[in-house]
């Protein structure tokens, strides 16, 4: 028998809400398995379990605990086996989801049990964006076998707003409280400045060879396969990590440890205030179009508020790109544990010289905030050198 | 298209990117990247939608002519 224990997601967090289960006792729960529903700042989390087995003991809902309390127990296939440790594994990758899978309408603590629906991965996605009860929608679904489909979900809510937001039943509040998240950035990013020694560079990149890789790449293709420049970035910044694996990692009791994978925290400014930095797992070993389609998600579920527990879990470095209308540098705030931020500014056309000549070339400002701790400034100059290499062959990345 | 449909268009992809944006306060000329606040991932995903909604393939070099609402209703309304 294992435990199932609330995640710890992110230093700033020391308990959780549990809101919603999507699984009953007795069900059967595979690794990486959406099983539970927490509600933090950073909006309503899809916790992952990381066992394989029957669940069972389910803890009851709406009652807020510290990080690593048991939720639920799971006896594992073989039970005779040691137990497992129930925690989030650091180095999980979101499990493939299959294409119909089924969830239980209702939190199963619930007494009026509405039994169960099937519906598409990308339906209960987007009735947690709008705040759709599952039980709603139960007996409308119009996919294959009465499955309930995305259309089914918006016409839910165009039919009937009031009714399929304010079903009874636990209501999951997606989205997130601008008020407490500037609290728990206030507290993350005040614990960073004073136990963080700090140390800052920057430096510039001629982002001409990737501005002309990437536009001869999207002349070819419809916008939806298109890549963004940030996604060169993000891998320019993995493979570089690769080579330095001393900033990529965690600052606990005392000393230094190198995080299992390159797991990016990407930052997310969010509508309304507030910033999430949640992971894109092992972006070393992605191609481009693969990390285009995780960065896509990933702001559009970090938006929704509906990110899952893994991706807030273990970030391994935080990577900040402040895009075409942003700032033209950004010296950035290590979030602990974590022992560096790489920050890049506004891509712009600045005189530069090319072999002797003076040429107008579009710049990149690319910044290391690093742990004084565990690096020095000769190697994070050697980081960012190794970053600004990798930009100038593209069609490697 | 017909202007019409443009519009009810560029309000359905933009209610899925920037729920919060009221188009009735944007200025026919204004950059709606700076008036709606889109980022570079806002703006590609708003492409996307006008160029799945309205069939018209829009190439990357033709991105600031999609600027503004004038801009989209111009292109997509030929």
């Amino acid at each position: 028998m294992a435990d199932f224990l609330m995640p710890s997601l992110g230093a700033d967090m020391e308990t959780g809400k549990l809101v919603q289960w999507l699984v009953k006792p007795g069900d059967r729960v595979k690794f990486g398995d959406v099983v539970a529903v927490v509600e933090t700042h950073k909006g309503a989390i899809d916790v992952e379990i990381f066992l394989d087995g029957v669940i069972d003991n389910l803890a009851p809902l709406d009652q807020e605990v510290p990080v690593g309390t048991v939720l639920a127990t799971v006896r594992q296939s073989g039970e005779t086996a040691a137990p497992a440790v129930a925690a989030v594994a650091p180095a999980a990758v979101a499990a493939p989801v299959p294409v119909i899978t089924e969830v239980s309408a209702e939190p199963a603590r619930s007494a009026a049990n509405v039994g169960r629906i099937r519906i598409s991965p990308a339906a209960r996605q987007r009735a947690q964006q709008l705040g759709v009860e599952l039980a709603a929608l139960a007996g409308r679904g119009t996919g294959e076998g009465g499955a309930v489909c995305l259309r089914d979900v918006e016409a839910a809510v165009s039919r009937h707003p009031a009714e399929a937001t304010a079903a009874t039943g636990s209501d999951v509040h997606r989205g997130f409280d601008p008020a407490q998240m500037r609290q728990a950035i206030a507290a993350a990013m005040g614990r960073s400045k004073r136990e963080i020694p700090h140390y800052y560079l920057t430096d510039s990149i001629d982002f001409g060879a990737a501005a002309q890789w990437l536009a001869a790449w999207n002349a070819e293709r419809p916008p939806e396969q298109r890549l963004l420049p940030a996604v060169l970035l993000l891998k320019a910044c993995a493979r570089a990590l690769l080579a330095y694996p001393q900033f990529n990692g965690f600052y606990e009791d005392g000393g230094f440890r190198a995080a299992a994978g390159i797991h990016p925290g990407w930052a997310v400014s969010l509508r309304g205030g507030g910033l999430v930095a949640p992971a894109i797992h092992d972006a070393d070993r992605q191609t481009l179009p693969q990390l285009m389609t995780a960065m896509r998600d990933l702001v559009q579920r970090a938006r929704a508020g509906s990110l899952r527990s893994s991706e807030l879990a273990d970030p391994s470095i935080t990577l900040t790109n402040l895009g075409e209308r942003g700032a033209e540098s950004v010296l950035g705030v290590i979030y602990p544990p974590q022992v560096a931020i790489i920050g890049f500014g506004r891509v712009q056309p600045r005189p530069w010289v090319v072999d002797g000549q003076l040429a107008v070339r579009p710049l990149l400002n690319v910044s290391l905030a690093a742990d004084h701790r565990v690096t020095d400034g000769h190697l994070g100059g050697q980081l960012l050198a190794g970053i600004g290499d990798a930009l100038q062959h593209p069609d490697t990345l | 298209m017909d202007k019409d449909e443009v519009m009810a268009l560029v309000g359905k992809v933009l209610a899925g990117i920037a729920p919060e944006a009221d188009l009735a306060g944007v200025g026919d000329d204004e950059d709606l990247r700076a008036a709606l606040d889109l980022d570079s991932m806002d703006f590609l995903n708003l492409i996307i939608g006008l160029s799945q909604g309205s069939g018209v393939a829009i190439a990357e070099k033709d991105y600031p002519r999609l600027f503004t609402l004038q801009g989209i209703r111009d292109y997509l309304s030929a």
